[in-house]
């Protein structure tokens, strides 16, 4: 199969032009070099399947960064039979350096100038033609977003590439000493096709500038806007999740129940109570879930994220971190695996290795699951929304301490280069595609943790046979009471110690496991949990949830992305002291206050 | 108008926001140099300081068409000419 490999600077939009030719699911971010993984979509192309693969966004073929050297490996391994290379038009005069190292390859080429209405609004004009003419090779004018101009580069790439590959010059690693040569070919095709304004002001992006990093200002507005994108996700979500639950419950009573009236007891026992009841609580959850990521994705792809990193820099700095770093907590609040992956773009280790630690910290959506439900189920309906909020200042206060506490440790002099991008709208297509992605992320767990998980806790609190259900007969009951001695002095009774040993496994999990540990789901679940406990054990669990290990997955990818196992045991090991620590005072200290 | 004025060896983190000055050196080390030359940083090229982060935070900066923020660290590694 026909290989072509999709080249370009960070910020170009080649992620955007991915996903539009793929309609595949890459991650689209306006965080520089936020695709670090090799995204690779087959698709049909004047009659034959060829293989697009996205390459991360570099700068410089010839630099040292990670990505420069994956882009760098890749084609020397893996000779494409085409590049296309996607440049950001409103950029071209610095972006053109990058097609002319290219050229100096001798790869087959079809370049695409993204953001041509962009480009104009700036007053930039380009003559494709001439440009064409001048390097010797196809542009066209496009655009990722809106779609411009796709058919005719798409017919240009199955032209381009009927033509065999000319040979892969060898002269890879020629330093950077040929500098010299190509700004005087940029200067040649700048000055006689191209005309850029003296000085570039995108007067929208610098008023917005003025307010969001405003020197007083720019940090209130941006917990600000935090703190209302959670609201928005509970107002709009709540609603929506009861609308689930309530459609969910119809179906067992109305159709399910009927259905397994002529099965032995243990059977639809272990496929209601069971599955049925632990995947439903779990999947009420999707539509905030959903909410949730679109959110982040809105945040992510206008390219606010950047100025976070401006306005946090100073004080991450006093931790050992970077603007990166912050951003990366920020994006953990989603998922911590994606957030894990992305300090790729950090060179020095220390400082990797540093914000690899600190990042399992944040409230994942799978950890809001849980306290969603736990909240509303202990906490007035007033009061939910504080104490949620309460847990988000406990993540980020978990990771501070662990930042301060082991920054000696992991000093580092990482220099901290960002670009800011301008602003920019996301689409509704983007939009959508996000929102796809997470509904078959969750689906994807869900076949694979969630029903395994609530199948074993099924077992573990109905076996052995001569027992009653999830009394202290059980396995379950039992395996709690062996670990109550350690989870007595934080408030944390046996049922509860059971969800947290499944919630090592994912998060999403712990709530799945209570609806069968106690053969309830939703409404009757959250009564249950209500009676049996007060406010101050609830929040401990929810302190000691938060704290601890996220989900095996975060583990894996600790391994993967340090290739440490000592490393990945001392995050392990941290993250289970300090939450058994923390639940610890705030427990007996509630206590000893008279709570 | 200060001291500064065509002192060609002004360390780009000492200027004032607003100050429009032209790049005459780099002094990082080779990785970063080249990082920065992509992004648009070159000898001879006018570098517009944008704004300053609160707490001795980075600088915004304006090379051509690019905004980029650098620490203040890293910008005083550039020298640049005045006025």
């Amino acid at each position: 199969m026909k290989k072509i490999a999709l080249l370009g600077m960070p910020n170009t939009g080649k992620s955007t032009l991915f996903n539009r030719i793929t309609g595949g699911a890459a991650r689209v971010g306006n965080w520089p070099g936020i695709t670090v993984e090799l995204l690779t979509g087959k698709i049909l192309l004047g009659g034959d399947m060829v293989e697009l693969i996205d390459l991360p966004g570099i700068y410089d073929i010839h630099g040292f960064s990670e990505d420069e050297q994956v882009v760098r490996h890749f084609l020397h391994d893996n000779v494409p039979d085409l590049a296309v290379v996607v440049l950001n038009a409103t950029q071209i005069e610095r972006q053109l350096s990058l097609l002319l190292q290219l050229k100096q390859l001798n790869l087959n080429m079809v370049v695409l100038l993204n953001m041509a209405d962009e480009a104009k609004k700036f007053g930039i004009t380009i003559d494709g033609d001439k440009m064409a003419q001048l390097l010797g090779m196809p542009i066209h004018l496009i655009s990722a977003k809106y779609g411009q101009g796709q058919p005719e580069s798409m017919q240009a790439i199955a032209k381009a590439l009927r033509y065999p590959t000319p040979g892969m010059a060898e002269s890879l690693r020629t330093q950077l000493e040929q500098d010299a040569h190509i700004e005087q070919e940029m200067a040649r095709v700048l000055g006689s096709a191209v005309q850029v304004p003296a000085r570039l002001s995108d007067t929208r992006t610098d008023t917005l500038d003025s307010v969001l990093l405003h020197p007083w200002l720019g940090l209130p507005i941006f917990f600000g806007i935090m703190y209302l994108l959670f609201q928005a996700i509970f107002l709009l979500g709540q609603p929506l999740q009861g609308g689930v639950n309530a459609s969910l419950g119809w179906l067992r009573d109305i159709v399910l129940t009927p259905a397994c009236a002529g099965l032995p007891t243990w059977l639809s026992g272990l496929l209601l109570d069971g599955i049925y009841n632990g995947v439903a609580t779990v999947a009420a959850f999707v539509p905030i879930i959903i909410l949730f990521f679109l959110f982040m994705a809105i945040v992510e792809d206008t390219g606010y994220l950047s100025r976070a990193a401006f306005l946090m820099d100073a004080l991450m700095a006093k931790m050992g971190l970077d603007g990166r770093s912050f951003v990366m907590l920020l994006m953990g609040f989603g998922c911590n695996v994606p957030a894990l992956m992305g300090t790729r773009v950090m060179r020095s280790r220390s400082l990797r290795l540093l914000s690899m630690l600190v990042i399992p910290f944040s409230l994942c959506s799978a950890r809001l699951q849980v306290f969603v439900f736990i909240t509303a189920a202990l906490f007035s309906p007033k009061a939910a929304p504080l104490v949620l909020f309460s847990l988000y200042l406990f993540s980020f206060a978990a990771a501070i301490a662990t930042a301060l506490l082991f920054k000696k440790q992991f000093a580092n002099a990482e220099p901290f280069v960002l670009e800011l991008p301008p602003y920019r709208f996301p689409t509704g297509h983007q939009m959508w595609m996000r929102g796809w992605h997470e509904v078959t992320h969750f689906l994807r767990r869900a076949s694979q943790f969630i029903i395994a998980g609530v199948v074993l806790v099924w077992l573990l609190t109905n076996l052995p046979a001569s027992a009653a259900p999830a009394s202290s007969d059980t396995l379950a009951g039992m395996l709690g009471a062996w670990l109550h001695p350690l989870f007595a002095p934080i408030g944390i009774n046996e049922q509860l110690t059971i969800a947290l040993l499944f919630g090592f496994v994912a998060k999403e999990i712990v709530i799945g496991s209570l609806a069968v540990i106690y053969g309830l789901s939703g409404d009757a679940l959250g009564g249950a949990l209500g009676q049996q406990l007060d406010w101050v054990q609830a929040y401990s669990f929810m302190l000691f949830t938060l704290i601890y290990t996220p989900c095996l997955s975060t583990i894996a990818t600790l391994r993967n992305e340090s290739k440490s196992n000592g490393f990945t045991l001392f995050a392990l090991v941290w993250s289970l002291a300090l939450a058994w620590a923390v639940s610890f005072v705030f427990y007996q200290g509630a206590r000893g206050l008279g709570y | 108008m200060n001291a500064n004025d065509f002192n060609p060896h002004t360390p780009l983190s000492s200027l004032a926001i607003g100050t429009v000055a032209t790049i005459t050196d780099i002094h990082t080390d080779d990785a970063l140099r080249q990082r920065l030359q992509a992004l648009g940083f070159r000898m001879g090229k006018p570098i517009e300081i944008i704004r300053k982060a609160r707490f001795n935070g980075p600088v915004q900066v304006r090379v051509g068409t690019t905004d980029v923020m650098l620490r203040l660290s890293e910008a005083a590694k550039i020298e640049v000419r005045t006025a």
